[in-house]
Order: C-alpha cells, then sequence, then structure tokens
C-alpha cells in the first residue's frame, strides 16, 4: 500500500511538521516501506477480540481535591522562550 | 583489582574500610570520563562539581554513621531523559537543548535520597527513538567493545557508560527493548522490571504504555541492589502499581534447582544467527546442569509483535511529542504567528527519526485509518499478551531467549534503512506489548562482541528473574583498551 506526497503533506498538517519538497521523495519511501511492513497484522483474524489500552488492570485513583504544594510560578516560567506579567506569551492569535 | 572493575558491594566494603573515600573514588571516575569519554561520547553533560559535592556529603555521613543505604556514595549515571532539577535535560534533541527541569524524576530523587552520587547524563536516541543512539541530535555513542560499533539503544550512552567503567552503574529506559539490547551489545546486565514497578514521573515520555525504566549494572547482584531502591509505588504515576518491592538481592542467592525455563519455538527461527542460538542453547545447558527444568513453548503471536509496537509507540509518541510547542519551554523558532511558531519550532526542532514516527502515528491515528491499524494492533496486543499468559499460567517461572539477532552492528550500516533497524528489536518488543519482567545478563561473545541472553517473567516476578540470571552468570569480560583500539582505528578524540 503506497502513501502518497497527499497523504504524507495531511498527516504532516496535523501533527505541525513541515516536510520540504527535497525532504518528500525521502519520507514517502520509508513510510511505504514501514507501511507495507505494518500490513501483515491485517492477516489476522480478531473478531472478537477486546482490544487491550493497557497491560495492568488499574483502577482510578481517587484523592481529596486539597491544594497542594506546586512549583513556585518564577520557577516554572524560567523555561519560557517568552513571558510577561508572570504569563507564557506568545504572539496575537486573534 | 581496579577499582573501576569493582562492584556496588565491594565498593561499599572498600568505602567502610576507610581504602579511599567516596570523593577519591569519584575523582577517579571523572577522570577516567575525562581520559576516554571523549572516544566513546556516552555523556551528555557531565555535572563534576555537584558530583564532588555529593561525594564529600557521602564521606561525611559516612564518618558520622548516618549512611543513606548501600548505594551512598557511588558514582552513577542517568539516561538524558530523566528530568534532573537544575541539570540540562536534553532528550538528545535540538527542541530541548536548553531545558533545565524544575523538579526531579521520582527514581532520581529515590537515588538522590540514597547517597546517589550523580556523574551526568547519558547519551541515547532523540526522544528515545532509535536502536543505536545514532540518532541523537548531537553525537553517537560508540561501543566499547569495538569502538567502530554501535552500543545499541536507546540507552546506548548508559550502556556504554557502564560496559566502559565511566560509571558504577546507570538507569535507561526501555520501550521496545532500549535497556535489554544495549545491555546486551555492550556486555552488561541490564532489567526492564515490569510495567509500573518503577515510576515514570519526570521520566520525558515517548509510548506511556510501553515505557518502562530500568538499570545497567556490572553484575545481577548490582542490578538487583539498585532496583530496590528505585522501584515502587509513586502516588504522582497513576499507573505506578503498590505492588510491594521484592528482595531481589535475597533473590540472586537462591537455588536455581527445579525451576521450569520455558524456550519459546518462535525465538529461535529463521532470521536469528545460529551462532546467537548456540549461544542461547549453552545457557539452556548450563541451567539444566544446575537443576532445572528446559521445556519447548510457543508464543504463536511473535511474529505480529514487532509491527504492533512500532504502531502502538508511533501513535503514543505522536501524541505524547505534541507537548513540544515552544510556548512553555524548549527552544522556539520565532515567527509572526502562532501556528508558524509551532510549525516552524517543531521542524527544526525535531530530527529526522522523531519526525517520521510522529508522522507515522499521526497517519495510524488519522480518521479513516484508526480502525485498521491503531484499533487492530490493541487487539493484537490482546493475543500476544494471552500467548504470555498461558504460557505462564502453565507453571513456566521464566523464559530464555536471544536478545537480538546478532552481536553489535558497525555505526552507519543500517543509517538509511529505518525497518532493517527496527528488526533488530524483534525478541525485545513483546516484553513491553505484554507488559512483563525482563532481564538481559552477559554469557558469550561472538568474534569478541558481547552476547547476552534475555530471561522474561510474568508480570513482578523480577526476584524469579534474578535467580535465573544469578544461576548462568558468568565473570564480568571488560572491553579492550579504549585508547589502544583509539590508536589502532585513527579515531580521534
Amino acid at each position: 500500500m503506497g502513501i502518497t506526497v497527499n497523504d504524507v503533506e495531511y498527516v504532516a498538517k496535523l501533527a505541525k511538521l513541515t516536510i520540504s519538497e527535497e525532504e518528500m521523495d525521502g519520507y514517502i519511501k520509508k513510510l511505504s516501506s514501514i507501511l507495507d511492513y505494518m500490513q501483515q497484522l491485517q492477516e489476522i483474524d480478531t473478531t472478537g477480540v477486546q482490544p487491550t489500552t493497557h497491560v495492568l488492570p488499574l483502577e482510578n485513583v481517587f484523592r481529596a481535591d486539597e491544594v497542594r504544594p506546586c512549583l513556585p510560578r518564577e520557577k516554572v516560567l524560567t523555561n519560557a522562550p517568552d513571558t510577561e506579567d508572570g504569563y507564557f506569551k506568545v504572539p496575537k492569535i486573534l | 583489582m581496579s577499582i573501576y572493575d569493582m562492584t556496588i558491594n565491594e565498593l561499599q566494603q572498600a568505602l567502610t574500610n576507610k581504602t579511599f573515600t567516596s570523593y577519591e573514588l569519584t575523582k577517579k571516575y571523572l577522570e577516567r570520563i575525562a581520559e576516554i569519554d571523549p572516544i566513546i561520547h556516552a555523556y551528555i553533560t557531565i555535572t563534576a562539581d555537584a558530583a564532588l559535592a555529593a561525594a564529600k556529603a557521602s564521606d561525611e555521613r559516612r564518618a558520622n554513621g548516618q549512611l543513606l543505604s548501600d548505594l551512598d556514595g557511588i558514582p552513577m549515571a542517568l539516561k538524558d531523559i530523566f528530568c534532573t532539577d537544575g541539570i540540562l535535560t536534553t532528550c538528545a534533541s535540538k527542541i530541548l537543548a536548553n531545558f533545565v527541569p524544575p523538579y526531579n524524576a521520582t527514581c532520581w530523587q529515590r537515588l538522590a535520597d540514597a547517597g546517589a552520587v550523580l556523574l551526568g547524563k547519558c547519551n541515547l536516541d532523540e526522544f528515545a527513538m532509535g536502536s543505536s543512539t545514532e540518532n541523537s541530535a548531537f553525537f553517537a555513542t560508540r561501543n566499547p567493545f569495538d569502538i567502530e560499533r554501535t552500543p545499541g539503544g536507546s540507552s546506548g550512552g548508559s550502556a556504554a557508560a557502564v560496559s566502559a567503567d565511566l560509571a558504577a552503574y546507570t538507569l535507561g529506559t526501555d520501550t521496545g527493548g532500549s535497556v535489554r539490547q544495549p545491555a546486551h551489545y555492550c556486555g552488561v546486565v541490564g532489567i526492564k522490571p515490569t510495567y509500573g514497578l518503577i515510576s515514570r514521573f519526570g521520566i520525558i515520555p515517548y509510548a506511556s504504555s510501553l515505557d518502562q525504566a530500568g538499570v545497567f549494572a556490572k553484575s545481577v547482584y548490582d542490578c538487583a541492589t539498585v532496583l530496590e531502591v528505585v522501584s515502587g509505588h509513586d502516588e504522582r504515576d497513576s499507573t505506578s502499581t503498590p505492588y510491594p518491592i521484592g528482595d531481589y538481592r535475597g533473590a540472586c542467592r537462591r537455588d536455581v534447582k527445579g525451576m521450569k525455563i520455558g524456550m519459546p519455538n518462535e525465538f529461535f527461527e529463521e532470521g536469528i544467527d545460529p551462532r546467537t542460538i548456540e549461544i542461547v542453547n549453552k545457557a539452556a545447558e548450563k541451567f539444566a546442569a544446575a537443576g532445572a527444568e528446559i521445556i519447548e513453548v510457543s508464543l504463536p503471536h511473535t511474529k505480529y509483535a514487532l509491527p504492533a509496537y512500532y504502531i502502538l509507540a508511533c501513535a503514543e509518541a505522536s501524541s505524547n511529542l505534541a507537548r513540544y510547542d515552544g510556548v512553555r519551554y524548549g527552544v522556539r523558532v520565532d515567527k509572526p504567528s502562532l501556528e508558524e511558531i509551532f510549525c516552524a519550532t517543531r521542524s527544526a526542532g525535531f530530527g529526522d527519526e522523531v519526525k517520521r514516527r510522529i508522522l507515522l502515528g499521526t497517519y495510524a491515528l488519522s480518521s479513516g485509518y484508526y480502525d485498521a491499524y491503531y484499533n487492530k494492533t490493541l487487539q493484537v496486543r490482546t493475543l500476544i499478551k494471552e500467548d504470555y499468559d498461558r504460557v505462564f499460567a502453565s507453571g513456566i517461572d521464566c523464559l530464555l531467549t536471544p536478545v537480538t539477532p546478532g552481536p553489535a552492528f558497525k555505526l552507519g550500516e543500517m543509517l538509511d534503512d529505518p525497518l532493517t533497524m527496527y528488526m533488530t528489536d524483534i525478541c525485545t518488543v513483546p516484553i513491553n506489548i505484554a507488559g512483563l519482567a525482563s532481564l538481559v545478563v552477559p554469557f558469550a561473545d561472538i568474534e569478541g562482541l558481547p552476547v547476552g541472553v534475555q530471561l522474561i517473567g510474568a508480570p513482578f516476578s523480577e526476584e524469579k528473574l534474578f535467580t535465573a540470571a544469578s544461576a548462568v552468570e558468568v565473570p564480568r569480560r571488560l572491553p579492550p583498551d579504549i585508547l589502544e583500539q583509539a590508536a589502532e582505528k585513527g579515531v580521534e578524540r
């Protein structure tokens, strides 16, 4: 099953990635060979098989909704590329 | 005996006997790092000053009779995927090249509270995606046994550091084999415990339903010593289990006699180097001679584990890595609009393999393909898991298999062929898919390159793995002199 330029461009858009024209051929070639290999899963009959999303039989963990100590704001912001007045800053959206 | 070849136990005795101090020991390790690491490239960051300060503090505790644990004062290192408060944590990615976490990963916190001395942060494949450490955005790590070969991956730096005596032990992570495969290639012991045994809090995620931290060490007993400290429930990771920590060191001294060891046919088929099979068979003979029973078993869905793994891991990665948007942390590429910032930051910040896996995962999760790829894979996951459930329910204590088809491959050999590189994970990925415990112990060599065997156990059966591994463990083999190799092969520092 071949993956097309349109497929890659569509998926890249969803993933917020830009694939340049020069890179496109390489991605198509490698992604196609990997997807072909993955096709073998289709040969298994999985009718009626329950999906496993998680290996452990875990239950939801509840706790009281209480305020607890958290990281100080200035420490949280130390890694931000841009901040203003104690907030993360990005270009105007609207 | 060189101090570098001493186990944690032996180092503790020497520290207690005042043969040397933790400060002197740490200095020795730092000297060796300065000499050897410019060739091996195991480390991304070396924290020399902090290490010496920690060692000094440990010496003071020792003098006052206030030792924190058996790891107090022992120099170690972490894969650069564990968040370390105030210490650069890059995940070997350009997008996190300037990231200094404001908190510690739980397992590192537990080691720090036990008095561990952190030498630095080890190289990996970017975001743990790879099997050779060549996908690091900074540099490739070399295999100490042959510096022209890969140490494996993704925890290649952590494995090479233990193998080349650049740390007494290290932590790595294993999503599809990233502790076990490099342990095998570098001739060290490596454990990927059961999913949920070690907290994932503060470990930069790749594929959250598969990721698990693990330990690299110079002996099975050392591995047990470290695992006892880093394991256990953590309320900050809802997938960490309240399952009690085992007596892993005690298990190392138990007798393997009467244990039932299964050998799954599907792990010895076409594609596995016959020399590897011969080595695993030798290990089986050693088990049998020690009184264990060897039983042939079948895990019929084994061949589907690899395609299933890459779909699951890529799907989860595409979601996990959405957080790198250039807003809250990491390197931002400035552009006039937010949308352009996202695209430019991610396109410049991620390497090829990471982008490839994000694209694959996004594809598998996208409308129209979700059922055919992702949902189908979750069903296959059930079938793979049931194979193992059946075998362990039949009374098998653990399984014995190869780790990879062959020994370490040459650097650059598979760089342009991701699918062939993925195939090296064929024996390790089923364990993550089924959430099992697995340990690799060095056993023999092929043309001088280390070859380990893989032991696989039911969830939370780590004690059995330590008992079995101790029964086949052989004396540690040291890599050939690194500086001589470099001179011979014309590798410059």
